[in-house]
Order: C-alpha cells, then sequence, then structure tokens
C-alpha cells in the first residue's frame, strides 16, 4: 500500500532541497549557457557582446581543445586498464577465505588513497617524484636505475600523472570489484571450484559473468571522474611542462582563469556539460532500473 | 604433501597482502616523516631514512603561515554544509522512499547526476555571480556551492535508509493520528540515524577535499586548507618540510573519518550502484 499524502506535504518535504539544488546546480548552468553565446572576457569587459554560436565555433576547431580531449582520453586508456587489472589481482586476493584479521587490515588500507585529499596526492607526487630529493628516484637507484626528471619532461609528466592515478584509484576499483565477487553465490563457486583446479576457469567462466556490472560501473566512473580529474594534476603539474599535462578541467581553468575569456570557457564547459549528462544516463539506465 | 604446499600459498598470500598494504600506506608514511624534516635535511640527495625528527615546521605553519586559519575555515565551511545538506537532505529522501508523486524518477535521476557533473562546468558563473552578490571570498559561497555535491549523497543514502524501515511503523502511527511531519520527526529519523551519520561523514570528506571551488572562489579570507596547501608551491625555495606539515594536517582527519566508514565509501562513490 503507498501512503495517500497530500501535494502540499509532498512539496514540504522535497521543495527545500530541489529548490537549493536549483539554485546551486542550475542557475550557474544556465548563466553559463548565456554567457557562451557572449564575447566576455573580464579583462575587456567594455567589449562584451552577443556572438551567437562564435564561442562554439572557436572551441570546435581549437586544436588546444582537441588536444586536451585526447590526453584526457590517453590517460583513460593508460591508466584505467592498469587500475581494473591490479584492482582484480587484489579483490581476488582478498576475496580467497583465510587470514581473515590481515585481509580486514589490507581492506582498511586501501580506503586510505581515495579518500585523500586530491590536491595533497598532488603535493605527495611532487615531493616523492622530485629528480634529486624524491624517494621513488632513490628507489629506482636501488634497482640500477638512473634518475628521472618527473615533473620537468613533458612524456615524465605524463607517465607520474598515470602512475599518481593508478595509486589513488585502484583501491577503489579493486573494493567495487571485491564487492562484485561477493555477489557470486558461494554454493556455485564451491561447486565450481570442485570440478576445476585451475583459478582462471573460475574466474573466466564463473565470476566474470557476476563482475560484469561492477565493471561497467569502474569504466563509467572512471570516465566522469577522469574528465574532473583536476586538483591532483593542477598541484601537481599545473598542467605543464608546457600543455603535457593539460586535461580537459586544466584546459577549462586556465582559459577562465588565466585567461580571462569567461565566454570561451563558458562554451568548453557546456560541450563536456553534454558528454557528462550522456554518460550519467547511462550509468542511471544500467543501474537504477528498479527505480523506474 | 598437502600441508607444505597449502603453507607456502599462505605464505604467498601474506605477501601479497603485505604489499599491498605498503603500496597504499607508504605515501602517508614518507609524508609524516617529510614533515618532520628540517629543510637541510629534506633537501638530502639522496633522501635519507633516519633522522633526528623536529616539530618546528608544524609551528611554523599553524602559527606564522595562516595554516590554522585555513583549517578552520575549511572545519567551518565542511561542517555547514554537512548540517545544511542534512537539513534539506532528510525529508527529501523521505519523501523519495515513501511518496508516490509524478516526476519522482526524474528528480531521483537528476540528483544522481549531480555525482558526474566537474566543479569546472560551475566555478566561472559563480565565480560571476558571487562577486555581483558579494559572496567572493566568503564561507557561504563554499558552504552553498557544495550542496552540489553534498545533497545527492545524502539524499542517495538517506533514502536507502528510509526504505529499509518497514512501512507498517508508518502506517500504524497513521492510524494513530500522528501527522506525516511527526511520523518522520519521531519515527523515521531516529531509526535512520546509521544512513544519516554515514551521509554526513561523506560529505564533510568530499567538502573538505575540494579545491577548484576554494581555490576560485575564496583566494584570501576564507582561504582553505587544500587552497593554503597549494600556495606554499609558489615561489623558488620549496619548503617541503612545510608542505608535508600542512598535508599531514589536512588529511589526517579526513582518514579518520575514511576509516570509520570504510564500509560506506565505495558505495558513497558509487552512488550506491555497487553496495
Amino acid at each position: 500500500m503507498t501512503l495517500r499524502v497530500p501535494r502540499r506535504t509532498i512539496a514540504a518535504f522535497i521543495g527545500p532541497a530541489v529548490a537549493a539544488l536549483a539554485i546551486v546546480g542550475v542557475a550557474p548552468l544556465l548563466y553559463a549557457l548565456w554567457k557562451s553565446f557572449h564575447d566576455f572576457n573580464l579583462t575587456q569587459l567594455a567589449r562584451q557582446r552577443w556572438v551567437g554560436l562564435q564561442n562554439y565555433q572557436t572551441v570546435l576547431t581549437d586544436s588546444d581543445f582537441w588536444d586536451a580531449i585526447g590526453r584526457t582520453a590517453l590517460l583513460f586508456v593508460s591508466a584505467v586498464p592498469v587500475q581494473i587489472a591490479l584492482g582484480l589481482a587484489i579483490a581476488l586476493v582478498l576475496h580467497r577465505p583465510g587470514l581473515t584479521f590481515w585481509k580486514t587490515l589490507t581492506r582498511l588500507s586501501l580506503v586510505l588513497p581515495m579518500a585523500t585529499t586530491y590536491a595533497v596526492v598532488g603535493l605527495l607526487a611532487q615531493v616523492m617524484l622530485n629528480q634529486k630529493y624524491g624517494v621513488i628516484n632513490q628507489m629506482l637507484g636501488w634497482v640500477g636505475v638512473d634518475a628521472i626528471n618527473f615533473i620537468g619532461d613533458p612524456t615524465n609528466a605524463f607517465i607520474a600523472v598515470i602512475l599518481w592515478d593508478v595509486w589513488q584509484w585502484t583501491p577503489f576499483v579493486a573494493l567495487v570489484l571485491l564487492a562484485g565477487l561477493s555477489t557470486v553465490p558461494p554454493e556455485i563457486e564451491e561447486a565450481a571450484r570442485l570440478e576445476t583446479r585451475s583459478p582462471w576457469t573460475v574466474l573466466r567462466h564463473v565470476q566474470l559473468p557476476f563482475l560484469i556490472p561492477s565493471l561497467v560501473a569502474v569504466l563509467i566512473l572512471r570516465t566522469a571522474d577522469t574528465l574532473k580529474l583536476f586538483d591532483m594534476v593542477f598541484t601537481m603539474t599545473r598542467g605543464g611542462p608546457g600543455n603535457a599535462t593539460e586535461f580537459i578541467a586544466i584546459l577549462i581553468e586556465r582559459v577562465g582563469n588565466r585567461q580571462f575569456d569567461i565566454g570561451l570557457a563558458a562554451a568548453q564547459s557546456i560541450i563536456m556539460l553534454a558528454i557528462t549528462i550522456v554518460l550519467a544516463r547511462l550509468y542511471i539506465r544500467l543501474f537504477y532500473r528498479e527505480v523506474s | 604433501m598437502a600441508a607444505p604446499m597449502q603453507a607456502r600459498s599462505l605464505w604467498a598470500e601474506g605477501i601479497a597482502l603485505a604489499l599491498i598494504g605498503l603500496f597504499c600506506v607508504f605515501p602517508f608514511y614518507w609524508m609524516v616523516t617529510t614533515s618532520l624534516k628540517t629543510q637541510l635535511v629534506a633537501l638530502a640527495d639522496p633522501p635519507v631514512w633516519w633522522f633526528t625528527p623536529t616539530l618546528a615546521n608544524y609551528r611554523e605553519v599553524l602559527f606564522e603561515d595562516r595554516v590554522g586559519v585555513s583549517l578552520i575555515n575549511s572545519l567551518i565551511v565542511a561542517t555547514s554544509t554537512t548540517a545544511l545538506a542534512v537539513l534539506l537532505g532528510c525529508p527529501a529522501a523521505y519523501a523519495l522512499a515513501r511518496f508516490e508523486f509524478r516526476g519522482k524518477t526524474d528528480l531521483w535521476f537528476w540528483f544522481i547526476t549531480n555525482r558526474f557533473v566537474s566543479p569546472v562546468v560551475l566555478v566561472f558563473p559563480v565565480f560571476l555571480i558571487s562577486r555581483e552578490l558579494g559572496l567572493r571570498d566568503t564561507h557561504l559561497a563554499l558552504i552553498l556551492m557544495y550542496l552540489t555535491f553534498t545533497l545527492p549523497i545524502v539524499i542517495w543514502i538517506c533514502t536507502d535508509q528510509f526504505r529499509s524501515i518497514p512501512r507498517e511503523l508508518d502506517e500504524a502511527a497513521m492510524l494513530e493520528g500522528a501527522s506525516q511531519w511527526r511520523i518522520f520527526r519521531s519515527i523515521c529519523l531516529p531509526l535512520a540515524m546509521p544512513g544519516v551519520a554515514v551521509s554526513s561523514i561523506l560529505s564533510f570528506i568530499f567538502s573538505w577535499n575540494e579545491l577548484l571551488f576554494a581555490y576560485i572562489l575564496a583566494p584570501n579570507a576564507a582561504k582553505t586548507a587544500p587552497a593554503m596547501a597549494i600556495s606554499f608551491m609558489e615561489g623558488y625555495d620549496v619548503p617541503y618540510g612545510k608542505i608535508m606539515a600542512t598535508s599531514t594536517l589536512i588529511v589526517v582527519p579526513v582518514l579518520i573519518f575514511a576509516l570509520l566508514a570504510s564500509k560506506h565509501l565505495v558505495r558513497g562513490l558509487t552512488m550506491g550502484a555497487v553496495k
């Protein structure tokens, strides 16, 4: 039985939250949409005027924009497979019975990287990856690798961002996949283990089908978060050297905050928002069927 | 024959666990030890592992460099936005869990969509609006903007929590003549406290960690701790010890909260798609 409730009561319960989120979450977007049709630079406020779709035209023919999109895609395709491979390995180890206390402890340590302030993660990279004083280069020295200039060289800086993204988000992927592994009915898993001694066969034919939802969740959320990625890269490289690590969010920040071209930044934001909404729709379609 | 093999695989597993733990924890170890080094020790080449620790960096950042003030700003912003999100979010979550109305699913989806929106999309319009309204560099601007991610988290987790409370309780109270608000306040909300606690912790963590809005909207008076920490990077002589001391001060409270809510952090980050 569903409770019959007057509309006024419903509005009283839900209205304030909707109003608040509309004011802080939607009004600025509409404002951005409006500004995206203007030539609007904070250094030349007098020149403000309606330019229609010109900003969009500039963005879509701007090599900086496409380079940033390309870099963001490259980061995704290099970091996420590593995160999934390592994450799956970690999840499989933790999923095995035995050593319960140590596994709980390991699970707790997995929670730490993803909760760490993203800006601090970037600062840690600065300290640990420094060419002369960095501990990572010291460790590489122990195995006979020459010190690498991680932050100062364009290619290496990109690799450093990948490494750091892997550090921060592999534990997240591992815990999501671990949750997926626990959805395999224990009796099916036990029966399979009696049939075959190869853990690979069990993974491939028994566990993998149950892992698909978790994997899809990981892919969509990591795409969204890679598009959002700002704090860590900003503190680590500011998008440099040159624009070697200028991912999409960093580009928009540079255009808006360091070039003061709000109109152009708004157009870039709206394009990014469109991508985001498609992703969110996809995620909702796949994971919240039961509510609709 | 089976016993030694099992023992060996147990060892292998133990080593794997240790490596995973080390992978996660080592950067924190390095952060804390660097924060206890003088600039001279921090700039040793190669890095040193054993040294005489000093608290000088903490003294300096807290009392000379306004990191103390920025931590208080962070605390004010994170607790206020969390409180506001709970205040607005709990009744909304109750309505989503209990009432049937038109547009409910759309509303629900809209809340979840906010998880995907990048702050960089919002930050410039908000910068201009806050300048117009005289809200630039105030706590209020940040508190309100952080609602964009704290409110959806609270609504999502609390809706789930309210759904798990048997409807019979509501129905019984209704027969007694209790008002809808009374049922929510005196019966359901107390039972939903675990969800409220978890969502509060998660919103606190996310708002405490936020950098972009803070960096753009609050450059001076309301500057939060993460924005303060990155301001040390400007200039030629980078004070590693001080940066790591500030980082430690920022990260420790979040990590404590993360451990408290460790079972729910993944649920929060996936908006409940993964339990």
